[in-house]
């Protein structure tokens, strides 16, 4: 019976069809046991840890330029976590290159030309056309990005993981031929003088107990210190919340500064580190935080070295929590901005906003309260327990108390950080702080809040710039990142701009948001608005999306509706009424 | 503080809430279905709150919440229906997935409850308001179902259902924002990927982007509604016993459904879900079959199971069962009872066990009844009751999730009993030890804490310096043994030689890991041990179950909620075939037939003389036949041509056979050898009860009639039972679970009326009303005096060791795919396509040694026969080892294997012989 029943021709004398092939291996994909060991010799004698999955990532992506699909398995073997959930998170993010068998691995150099809204503005459309036609592809490719907190310096493009201000095509190519791929670190305040010019008394004084945290924390209400990366919560208060929470807990600093317009925090930590540092372990000792983790998004590679090599001198010196100071990097998505997302991506995930109750104060990082802060908001701290509460609030505008970090790009004369009194208007931040518009350009409109926070028309440049005061007007302060915007910028380009950067930038988790930007976009694409339909489309995204992404992408056209000229719109609607060139992909 | 109810308001009327009801539940239970997408009530799914269907307005919250996941607290003013937000909220959900939907009529499913969700939120699908995204393309790499992505609306239960549910992580949600894609493993076709087709996806999916390939083209058009019935039964493959639901068309079986059933909510594997239509198959046998005088009995290579007509002749029924049952009468009153056997099934339902065990008793008049649990797990049943009284589980596989420690022995469970699997991984990711001991490593060890890859065979020295370890540290429950166990002292003393330094290189553990388990074990709150073939299927397994027997009782881990000892009880109806006493030492309920008082009970219940002598099991019968005393069987859904292990010796016995009646669906290889072939009926076919690996008794409903001129089993048994001179005029299959009872404590409160009703109910019951008893064992065991018995083991070693000559340890096993012999998988067209021919695992190692690689064919040879097949490799596979799943006929493992017996048990020992590997050039 047996050896006859093996040969092709012969009649079936078992049951089955003996139609396909039977598999020789397991099933599915197997393990490369060369790529196996190349992964291995690459993470070294760290042990395995299930959060360290992006930096796992990086390590492979830094080392070979990519992603194999032979690494990822034996990534996931190591780690052993499914081969699924190792692609949902590689895939996830903007600066990992996935590359399966078969396909071909990018090209040496990759070169990203921001498009977002202060970028677009100074051309980015026109120097990346230049580029692609100026480059050979199979050395090098262009790829769009969103706002590399740069824009300041629009447009700016980042070769490798150095980037170029003002950039045009020559300079880009200069740098190509360079190869200068690494950052430029500028100068900055380093350990030692830090510490000459008082830094770190202030922790050192909280650490021997010389202070409780209450002394602390009365300091900051009485300056009225609110969350700076957008959210305005009372950081007192949330120093109250977490420590009601039982241990361990943790403090998580969000340094995913991607709010389009948006570069203070990038200013702050490339150039007085340790203000930062210090903030960050007084919030870590003020809720006994067992260890600080610092989310830092990928686009900022010099800040990166900076806290590297700083982090190490502070725990060096004594001063980090048990825990130890955990630097993350982030790899290309804003949505890891928002906290419950930024955690999820702390924890090797991909950064899909959680639903809130219960929120990160009783369940964060590793399921445990956790104090999350923006860098810029701790950064005050030191400042703030020098200076005083009352120098503090004693400063501000219009009715408004304290200082605030203006991000100001666009058609002004001297964009940059402008750190002014809370409480500014439009005019008088424009006049005063950046010279006023730039030549050639009349005022036209802005934005107060970055891409989230609507637009406004010149018409109504007087209103009070802070917490709170924009919110009549379906806006908000946000980051304080402003962008002007001119009578050379259409605002059917500069909406669908807006929201092209939402649509790339969703987590996908919700249909309001992840069908809703799309279908969006389309809309705002159509010669003419369905103002009545995008509306109906905007009220369900504010409704019912998981996350301030969602709730927020419709703002600039309500607002555009709400607040601009009819006439001006539809003039700016026939002027490109042609369909928009797709600003580029985004990888 | 939690309070027990919660005050709120719904829609302007005061309702309340349970603790930890979500706003969806109440309103559900209240008798508003809230629109939803992602959730799902069934069990095992958690809410995921994405699709946004479910929205409703909390006062005081700015934005709108998804009922599905928000419970209510006291005081809350929720509207749903009453609220515009919310209405216009999900009707813009639901259109702005609905913009993106191929056409109703032209997709994957027209009846999929997405469609439902769209219907009764009136959106109208022609009008589209939005521009359409044209999504990926159709992946049909699957045999088993239908990938049809532009259906997708990213609900992620399928997500859900593959990584949380089923465990089986292969499926995720790569990509983000609109690009958001369902991939298996690295975005690989599916029936590329790890999938083991288990169709839980298919299950999960709202929309019928997943779904059966049976239902669904392959240009992407289904209907799932598109069926003539619906018939509740549960499944007729493996001992976990999975309640599910066929959906029968023009009389075929077009595709089926887990139900939720206590051992299965909901869950199927791939044979349960897409493994029931062999019953559909061209070789199902539709006439009886006389062989033509001369025509040679065997497999060999002029007879093709297919076109028997060359060696048989059609015959009518009365015909047939004439001639089967004259020739069986002949034999008895010439030769002698004895000198007839009778093998029953484990694969049909427990009132045709009964009935086949009482044929034999009263009308073969011998106990020479037996079936294919001597192939399995009668060592350990017989370990279990020498020492507990009892050879059934002490508690349900479902009791894992109560454990803190689960060991799990012998067994591959995620291959074969892959929804028992699903408890376990799940217990696994909620923070439960697994411990995998097994030579092999198993997919079970990605879940587990301890992958012990231990020496084949070694079981009792490893156990036995577990019982060192818990004495010397003295961790054993001395309240327990006190007051539950009787002999442990003997055993105590008995392990002190027994240390984790000498047994370690024995057993092939490390002493440190050996201290380290039995720490784990003795010390836990809960610990359970499951086992399974692995264990039984030694000339030591009764001794290897005493060891872990007596490793349960010194520590109490047994008799409360998650402990015990579970053997995984391997066919769909091995428990109920052995509890009815188709075994030949035992009545029904194990009462011994040479114990007078038990024997006058039953020639008083079915009014006959019936004999005290213990009959011959399987494998003793083969042996009496080559020794002339047995002379005539009658086998009925059973295969020992291919399951019997020697199978030189055994099919010769068959061949020698002067008369043999074989009754099953095909010509299984037994069949080849039989002189008259009745044509019966497949599981789906007929109405009866099954009792699973957790004594749960369920009821199987027949969905469609045998073809042809097939008919039940029970009735075929019964008109040769009246031909051979018994008066048995049962009408339906209830009759006869009406007089189990009579025979068969363990059926107290149960009825056939119950399980119609109910579907399943566990025995022991205590109450017409009760479900019946997972944990048994509770206060004492059902032995005398009561309780547990301590009984010392000493190492025996496998009967063929390797040797220079033969130097690899074969062992054999099953495959996902396929059910033991292959007579019903080999015929399913999905299973068969899954895994289509013989194949033997190694590790890639070991292939080499022979100058050998994956897809080479070798031969694999012992003293007892040869074979040649394709090689697979497999790292799990530890060197010096072989394993073959015994279910390819053109490449027979049993021709291999060992008949040597477990001397209490009487099972071979199929997991250990000496054979050599070579390659086939």
């Amino acid at each position: 019976m047996s050896a006859d029943s093996n040969q092709d021709n012969v009649v079936r004398l078992h049951p089955g069809t003996g139609r396909n092939k039977s598999r020789i291996h397991t099933r599915g994909r197997q393990i490369n046991l060369d790529s196996l060991t190349e992964l291995r010799e690459l993470i070294g004698d760290k042990p395995i840890q299930r959060d360290m999955l992006i930096e796992y990532l990086h390590l492979i992506q830094d080392n070979y330029g990519y992603l194999s699909a032979a690494h990822l398995a034996a990534l996931a073997h190591e780690m052993n976590i499914p081969m699924a959930e190792v692609y949902e998170c590689a895939s996830f993010y903007a600066h990992f290159d996935i590359v399966k068998e078969g396909e071909l691995p990018p090209v040496a150099v990759t070169v990203r030309v921001c498009d977002s809204l202060s970028c677009q503005l100074a051309g980015a459309e026109q120097l990346k056309a230049a580029l692609e036609a100026g480059t050979d592809p199979s050395a090098v490719r262009i790829l769009s990005a969103p706002c590399m907190g740069r824009c300041d310096t629009a447009p700016v493009a980042e070769v490798g993981h150095h980037h170029v201000d003002n950039a045009d095509a020559g300079k880009i190519l200069a740098t190509i031929e360079a190869k200068h791929f690494h950052p430029d670190i500028p100068d900055y305040l380093g350990y030692d003088a830090y510490v000459a010019d008082g830094g770190y008394d202030l922790l050192r004084k909280c650490l021997a107990g010389d202070y409780s945290w209450q002394d602390i924390q009365k300091v900051l209400a009485d300056a009225n210190l609110k969350g700076l990366g957008g959210a305005g919560f009372p950081t007192h208060m949330k120093w109250k919340f977490v420590r009601q929470e039982p241990k361990p807990r943790y403090l998580a600093i969000n340094g995913d500064e991607g709010e389009p317009g948006t570069f203070k925090d990038r200013i702050y930590l490339e150039s007085d580190p340790h203000r930062f540092i210090e903030g960050a372990l007084i919030s870590a000792w003020a809720v006994e935080a067992e260890a600080a983790y610092i989310y830092l998004r990928d686009e900022y590679p010099a800040a990166r070295e900076i806290l590297t090599a700083e982090i190490a001198k502070v725990e060096a010196a004594g001063l980090a929590p048990a825990g130890g100071i955990h630097l993350r990097r982030g790899a290309g998505a804003y949505i890891c901005g928002e906290e419950s997302a930024m955690i999820e991506s702390l924890e090797g995930k991909p950064g899909m906003p959680r639903h809130r109750p219960p929120f990160v104060a009783q369940v964060g990082l590793f399921n445990r309260p956790t104090l999350v802060n923006n860098i810029e908001t701790v950064f005050w701290i030191r400042t703030l327990m020098d200076k005083g509460a009352d120098w503090f609030s004693s400063q501000g505008r219009n009715g408004s108390q304290g200082l605030r970090s203006f991000s100001v790009s666009g058609r002004v004369k001297n964009p940059g950080v402008k750190l002014a009194p809370a409480g500014i208007t439009m005019q008088e931040l424009m006049d005063e702080y950046c010279g006023g518009m730039a030549d050639g350009h009349s005022f036209k409109g802005y934005l107060p809040g970055g891409a989230s926070g609507g637009i406004l028309p010149a018409g109504m440049a007087d209103i009070p710039l802070d917490f709170g005061t924009l919110q009549p007007y379906g806006c908000f302060i946000g980051s304080a990142a402003v962008v002007v915007l001119s009578d050379q910028d259409n605002m059917r380009d500069v909406v669908v701009n807006l929201l092209k950067f939402f649509e790339d930038e969703s987590c996908g988790q919700c249909t309001p948001c992840r069908v809703g930007t799309e279908k969006m976009v389309k809309l705002l694409q159509r010669p003419d608005w369905d103002k009545a339909l995008l509306a109906q489309l905007s009220q369900t995204m504010c409704d019912a999306s998981i996350c301030g992404l969602g709730q927020a992408a419709s703002n600039p056209i309500t607002t555009l509706f709400k607040h601009f000229d009819a006439d001006l719109i539809a003039t700016d609607l026939s002027a490109s009424a042609k369909p928009v060139p797709s600003v580029g992909d985004i990888t | 503080m939690s309070q027990d109810i919660i005050n709120f308001k719904l829609d302007g009327e005061s309702v309340t809430a349970k603790q930890g009801e979500t706003i969806w539940q109440v309103a559900k239970r209240l008798g508003e279905t809230i629109p939803h997408l992602c959730y799902t009530p069934e069990p095992g799914y958690r809410a995921d709150g994405n699709c946004r269907a479910c929205m409703v307005e909390i006062e005081g919250e700015r934005v709108l919440a998804a009922s599905c996941l928000r419970s209510p607290s006291e005081g809350m003013v929720v509207t749903s229906a009453t609220s515009d937000r919310a209405q216009s909220s999900r009707k813009m959900v639901l259109e702005l997935l609905v913009t993106d939907q191929p056409e109703r009529e032209q997709s994957p499913d027209k009846s999929s409850h997405f469609w439902a969700m769209a219907d009764l939120l009136a959106v109208d699908a022609t009008v589209a308001r939005f521009d359409t995204t044209v999504k990926p393309c159709a992946d049909n790499s699957s045999v088993a179902m239908r990938v049809n992505l532009q259906a997708c609306i990213n609900c992620n239960l399928c997500v859900r259902a593959c990584r949380e549910v089923q465990v089986n992580d292969v499926i995720g949600m790569a990509n983000r924002g609109a690009d958001a894609k369902v991939v298996f493993d690295f975005d690989d076709p599916m029936g590329d990927s790890t999938c083991v087709n288990c169709g839980e996806c298919v299950q999960a999916c709202p929309t019928g982007a997943l779904m059966p390939a049976s239902v669904t083209s392959e240009e992407g058009v289904g209907d799932s509604a598109d069926y003539d019935r619906k018939v509740d039964s549960v499944c007729q493959y493996c001992g976990v016993g999975c309640q599910l639901t066929y959906h029968v068309k023009d009389e075929r079986i077009v595709y089926v459904e887990g139900r939720d059933g206590p051992a299965n909510q909901n869950r199927l594997c791939v044979k349960g879900r897409f493994g029931s239509d062999y019953i559909h198959h061209g070789d199902r046998l539709t006439t009886p079959l006389i062989r033509l005088a001369g025509a040679k009995k065997g497999i060999h290579a002029d007879f093709d199971p297919a076109k028997p007509l060359t060696h048989f002749r059609e015959a009518s029924w009365e015909e047939a069962l004439d001639f089967a049952a004259n020739g069986l009468t002949k034999i008895r009153d010439t030769q002698g009872k004895k000198f007839l056997a009778g093998f029953g099934s484990a694969k049909g339902s427990n009132e045709e066990a009964y009935l086949f065990q009482k044929l034999v008793r009263t009308g073969f008049g011998s106990n020479n009844v037996d079936h294919c649990t001597r192939l399995c797990h009668a060592s350990s049943v017989m370990a279990l009751l020498e020492g507990l009284g009892s050879g059934a589980v002490s508690a349900s596989f479902m009791q894992a999730k109560n454990a803190d420690v689960v060991v799990i022995t012998g067994s591959n469970p995620t291959n074969n009993h892959p929804v028992a699997a699903t408890f376990f991984k799940q217990a696994a990711k909620n923070g439960t030890k697994i411990i995998v001991l097994d030579p092999r490593g198993l997919a079970m060890k990605k879940y587990a804490s301890h992958m012990i890859q231990f020496t084949p065979g070694s079981d009792v020295s490893f156990w036995n310096a577990i019982m060192n370890v818990i004495v010397t540290e003295e961790l054993y429950n001395q309240d327990y043994i006190d007051s539950m166990t009787t002999g442990f002292d003997v055993v105590k003393e008995h392990v002190k030689r027994y240390t984790p330094e000498a047994m370690s290189p024995i057993c092939g553990v490390d002493a440190e890991l050996i201290r380290e388990v039995a720490r784990l074990y003795a010390t836990a709150d809960n610990a359970m041990i499951f086992w399974g073939m692995g264990v039984s299927q030694h000339v030591h397994g009764t001794d290897n179950c005493r060891a872990m027997i007596s490793v349960a009782l010194m520590t109490g881990q047994i008799g409360r909620e998650g402990t015990g000892l579970h053997p995984l009880r391997g066919q769909n109806n091995v428990q109920g075939a052995s509890d009815a006493g188709l075994i030949p030492m035992m009545y029904p309920d194990y009462k011994r037939v040479n114990v007078g008082s038990v024997k006058a009970m039953f020639e008083d219940l079915w009014g006959t003389e019936l004999s005290d002598e213990p009959g011959l099991t399987v494998v003793e019968t083969m042996n009496a036949i080559h020794d002339g005393t047995v002379t005539g069987m009658y086998v009925e859904g059973e295969n020992p041509a291919m399951s019997d292990p020697d199978l030189h010796h055994a099919r010769a016995a068959l061949a020698m056979l002067q008369h043999l009646v074989v009754q099953d669906l095909y010509v299984t290889e037994t069949a080849m050898y039989a002189d008259v072939i009745l044509p019966a009926s497949a599981w789906p076919e007929k109405d009866g009860t099954a009792s699973n690996t957790n004594r749960t008794v369920q009821m199987g409903r027949q969905a469609v009639k045998p073809p042809g001129d097939a008919r039940q089993d029970w009735w075929i048994i019964q008109e040769i039972a009246k031909r051979m001179g018994l008066d048995w005029n049962y009408s339906h299959p209830k009759d006869v679970f009406a007089e189990m009872k009579l025979a068969m404590p363990s059926l107290n409160n149960l009825t056939w009326e119950r399980l119609e009703k109910e579907h399943s109910v566990t025995y022991p019951c205590p109450a017409p009303d009760h479900p019946g008893n997972d944990i048994v064992f509770i206060d004492s065991f059902p032995i005398e005096g009561g309780r547990g018995k301590f009984v010392a083991v000493d190492i025996v070693e496998p009967d063929e060791r390797p040797d220079d000559e033969y130097p690899v340890i074969l062992t054999t096993g099953r495959q996902l795919e396929h059910w033991h012999t292959g007579s019903m998988t080999r015929r399913a067209p999905v299973l068969d396509a899954l895994e289509p021919s013989a194949v033997a695992t190694l590790n890639s190692a070991e292939l080499a040694k022979v100058g050998a690689k994956a897809g080479d064919m070798i031969r694999v040879t012992t003293r007892r026969g040869s074979i040649e097949l394709l090689a697979r490799e497999d790292s799990d596979v530890p060197l010096g080892m072989v394993f073959i799943p015994f279910c390819y006929v053109e490449a027979s493992a049993n021709m291999l294997t060992n008949a040597a017996l477990d001397p209490v048990g009487k099972i071979p020992e199929f997991k250990f012989c000496a054979s050599r590997v070579e390659r086939v050039s």
